[in-house]
């Protein structure tokens, strides 16, 4: 850590509400290189209140990557320009004296701004509400070793799992399409063995949900893989559109 | 006057739960969709309630904060969760994980509690594996565990180091399939902001939308408060950035009483502080002691870089003071062995951080299998410390992180106010004066799982399934004041954002009821507090309207709670003059350090009744351990 100052030029989103014109905001600050960004907002709202202006509206919570309540759009990337984190673990050792940064919500038809640089991702949930789980009912589970699942499959579940569901794939889609997102589910329960008997019915409702929400189509451009903070791979829409083609032909 | 009764069940502790079961009023399944429960907050505890209550037939009401549920902190969690399923044939055991849990938390919690929290942690891990959680497997299949603080047996069920966030989201998927087929309405981005009493009993909540200000009812037959720890009142702390103590303190000036407050982790393994303008700790998880060994320099200011420092010249600390437990000793004597060595200048660079050193372990496995159980971590911390733990021990400090206090609940998870029930981090029961690693999953599913479906079932057993008015006067008088709180908090108009005096109040609380306490420096405090608290209702900016999203506003009901309750915390830690377990007091201990417990005088929990603000009264539940010696804490 070297713990050095630098000066930026900021040019943040403001818009009231969902239906209020926004438009870029600038300021000049002067920030240790040590701080994330949001730190970096953190001060410059306390900067604001000072002055009885309000405070940009941004959202976050763990500040550690892993609840996917931040989403920024920093230079054109969702979480910013390094790959594989989160907005919040964004920090601005990054960025040189001097430089100026373009701070905006993640934009998608699906996620409406709600107020500065938050954005609705109820969508979300709706999906996940659609088939995002395996039905039983608490206290019916055999024992836990009851079932043996290979150390790879557990791993690729995983894999898949480590979604935080940030919107980045969203933001980051030119056709704002939650591919990714919604493969991401379906691949960890199609890998696994306790996702089986709702498999193809599964996979079925959770895309009927996000056609649903206003989520637009994947056309392959792999933009999503490259901003998800976790990585996940594509392959988990291409997992989960040979679930869905068997779910039609099944039907 | 308020009776203390804990319920606990008569008969051997191995058949309390089994028999109470049983003794337990049922509703039956027709009346079942009679009652209606509100959970608040949607995190392990609260999630896994909503989802088992609502599969059970009762009508649920679920709140949160957050735009979604799987945001809450739970998912934060890297480590672990521990069980006694004995996978490893390594002599675990019911009991075995009972009397760990026991013995970390300095025998300070309610023994009938504890072996119950034992009992229901192997059906937490078929639960969660049928959910279909991808926990960490051996080649053969199985499941796989590690080992982690305060145990000699590995019990750690664990999913890389993201334990947490895998939980989580198993209970938001129970949740999800319960708001699908209607059983749970979902309410998002709700602020708790009063508990409404009508006739002595818990009937509702009051709310503050937060995209819109407005203030709103519910009301509901049962409430359960699942809203987390309290550790923000430090400022700095692991905690997420939005949790806070509003519900549960809101529930305490309504009269549920707040218990062992003073109880708070501070967790050896966090990132060094690096400035005034941080925001949060980072917490790099617990399971790196098991292969990593904390050391520092045996110099006192030494600014040679760490692999300059020879073998001879470095003081693996805790190996050397605790050698059965070595560098898995219990978080709180891990975290305050960090602050002795710092105290004494032998820190990094003679600062406050010390070394985890995994060389050993690459050389010994290869970076290959470290990077494989640790792969995000390390990351995490390259990421954070811009440098590479590979090469370089990583740089660590205890950060506060986990409340054991809480409202007071009996065995079944209810609260001295009827209908009023506390899960997970939010209640005070299964602890005592410490938590060990991995046990918070554990009680927040067991409370959330296993536990609350059952008791309210006997709550309902003797409570007529009528539903109070949102429009009688409790709701309206409690709406009242909560409109109240937020006009006079726009209406003072000072000097200071919110943000500064709550780290005012962190500097406060984590320099005296931080790593170790005494007298003088709690009455200080305690004073220095009330005044801090006056400054704040003169001197707070808080801009923006009341009917409009409002973060500065939300964050200044937070900080006036934090207020209130910082004192309590310090008032709790002077009334117990004795040294257990995180609550260490410089006035008991032995000659080489160790805490000094009185059992003939504090073998209670402290429940603290709110009279009016800087005002409580105590009432004490005494603890009586049937099963388990009272025996000095150790080890060596």
């Amino acid at each position: 850590m070297t713990n050095t100052n630098i000066n930026l030029t900021l040019n943040i989103w403001r818009q009231e509400s969902a239906d209020a014109k926004g438009d870029f905001e600038q300021f000049k600050v002067t920030v240790s290189s040590d701080a994330s960004i949001l730190e970096m907002l953190d001060e410059l709202n306390n900067k604001l209140e000072k002055e009885g202006k309000i405070p940009i509206a941004f959202e976050s919570d763990c500040r550690e990557g892993i609840c996917g309540t931040c989403g920024l759009v920093v230079n054109g990337h969702p979480h910013g320009p390094l790959p594989k984190i989160a907005t919040c673990q964004l920090h601005m050792r990054n960025f040189k004296d001097g430089e100026t940064l373009f701070i905006e919500p993640f934009r998608a038809t699906a996620f409406k701004v709600i107020k500065d640089l938050i954005v609705d991702r109820s969508g979300f949930d709706k999906i996940q509400q659609a088939g995002g789980f395996v039905s039983f009912n608490t206290g019916s589970a055999p024992d836990a070793n009851a079932i043996p699942i290979p150390k790879e499959i557990a791993s690729l579940a995983l894999d898949s799992a480590e979604c935080i569901g940030c919107g980045a794939c969203v933001a980051a889609c030119k056709n704002s399409s939650a591919m990714l997102f919604v493969g991401a589910k379906v691949s960890q329960f199609a890998l696994l063995p306790q996702g089986q008997p709702e498999r193809y019915e599964r996979v079925m409702n959770m895309v009927a949900a996000m056609d649903e929400a206003g989520f637009g189509s994947c056309t392959n451009t792999y933009a999503c893989e490259a901003e998800c903070p976790k990585g996940i791979s594509v392959t988990n829409i291409a997992r989960m559109n040979r679930d869905y083609f068997m779910a039609v032909i099944k039907k | 006057m308020i009776k203390l009764d804990s319920k606990v069940p008569a008969g051997p502790i191995a058949e309390k739960w089994t028999n109470h079961k049983f003794n337990m009023k049922l509703v039956n399944p027709a009346n079942k969709r009679k009652y209606d429960v509100i959970v608040v907050g949607t995190g392990l505890a609260g999630a896994s309630a909503a989802a088992t209550l609502g599969e059970l037939g009762y009508k649920v009401q679920a709140f949160t904060y957050h735009d979604s549920s799987r945001r809450a902190h739970s998912i934060g969690a890297q480590g672990g969760i521990n069980a006694a399923k004995n996978y490893q044939n390594d002599g675990d055991s019911v009991f075995r994980l009972f009397y760990d849990t026991i013995k970390g938390g300095d025998f300070r919690s309610r023994e009938a509690n504890t072996y119950r929290l034992a009992e229901v942690s192997t059906n937490i891990i078929d639960q969660c594996v049928a959910q279909g959680v991808p926990f960490a497997r051996e080649y053969g299949g199985t499941l796989a565990n590690r080992s982690f603080g305060g145990a000699q047996v590995s019990r750690t069920f664990y999913a890389r180091g993201e334990t947490g966030q895998q939980l989580l989201l198993g209970a938001y998927s129970s949740l999800n399939r319960q708001i699908k087929l209607g059983n749970v309405q979902m309410f998002h981005r709700r602020e708790m902001l009063d508990v409404v009493i009508v006739d002595g009993k818990a009937k509702g909540i009051t709310v503050r939308n937060l995209l819109t200000g407005e203030i709103e009812s519910y009301a509901a037959q049962a409430v359960i408060l699942a809203t987390g720890g309290y550790m923000n009142v430090y400022f700095l702390s692991t905690n997420a950035m939005l949790c806070n103590a509003t519900a549960a303190w809101r529930a305490h000036k309504r009269g549920a009483l707040f218990a062992n407050p003073c109880f708070t982790q501070i967790h050896p393994t966090c990132l060094p502080v690096h400035g005034e303008g941080q925001s949060k700790l980072v917490l790099m998880s617990e399971s790196l002691r098991n292969d990593g060994r904390v050391w520092v320099s045996k110099k006192v200011n030494d600014h040679r870089p760490p692999n300059e420092i020879p073998e001879d010249e470095r003081d693996y600390y805790l190996e050397r003071r605790y050698p059965s437990f070595g560098n898995l000793a219990p978080r709180d004597v891990s975290s305050r062995s960090a602050k002795y060595v710092c105290d004494e200048g032998r820190g990094v660079n003679g600062g406050r951080a010390v070394y985890l050193d995994l060389s050993d372990a690459i050389k010994r496995l290869g970076a290959n299998v470290i990077k494989e159980k640790y792969g995000n971590l390390f990351d995490m911390y390259q990421n954070i410390m811009d440098e590479d733990p590979y090469k370089v021990p990583m740089k660590i400090y205890p950060a506060p992180h986990y409340a054991m206090g809480g409202l007071w609940v009996d065995y079944n998870l209810m609260s001295n106010i009827p209908g009023l029930f506390v899960a997970g981090e939010a209640n005070f029961s299964d602890h005592g004066a410490n938590r060990l690693g991995a046990s918070a999953l554990m009680q927040g599913l067991a409370d959330g799982y296993f536990i609350i479906p059952y008791t309210i079932g006997n709550y309902f057993g003797s409570e007529k399934p009528t539903k109070a008015d949102v429009n009688g006067s409790e709701f309206q008088e409690s709406k009242q004041q909560v409109k109240e709180i937020t006009n006079k908090l726009l209406s003072i108009n000072g000097k200071q954002t919110v943000d500064e005096i709550h780290k005012k109040l962190g500097h406060l609380l984590i320099d005296k009821v931080g790593m170790s306490r005494d007298e003088a420096g709690l009455k200080k405090v305690i004073s220095d507090i009330a005044e801090l608290r006056d400054e704040f209702w003169h001197d707070v900016k808080v801009v923006g309207k009341g009917e409009e999203l409002n973060q500065t506003l939300e964050k200044a009901g937070r900080v006036a709670d934090f207020l209130e309750l910082g004192e309590l915390m310090a008032v709790d830690a002077l009334n117990r003059d004795e040294s257990c377990g995180s609550h260490f007091r410089e006035e008991h201990q032995t000659p080489d350090g160790e805490a000094v417990r009185n059992d003939k005088d504090f073998a209670y929990v402290a429940a603290w009744e709110f009279e009016k603000v800087g005002k409580w009264n105590l009432h004490k539940e005494n603890l009586e351990f049937e099963f388990v010696e009272l025996a000095t804490r150790s080890y060596k």
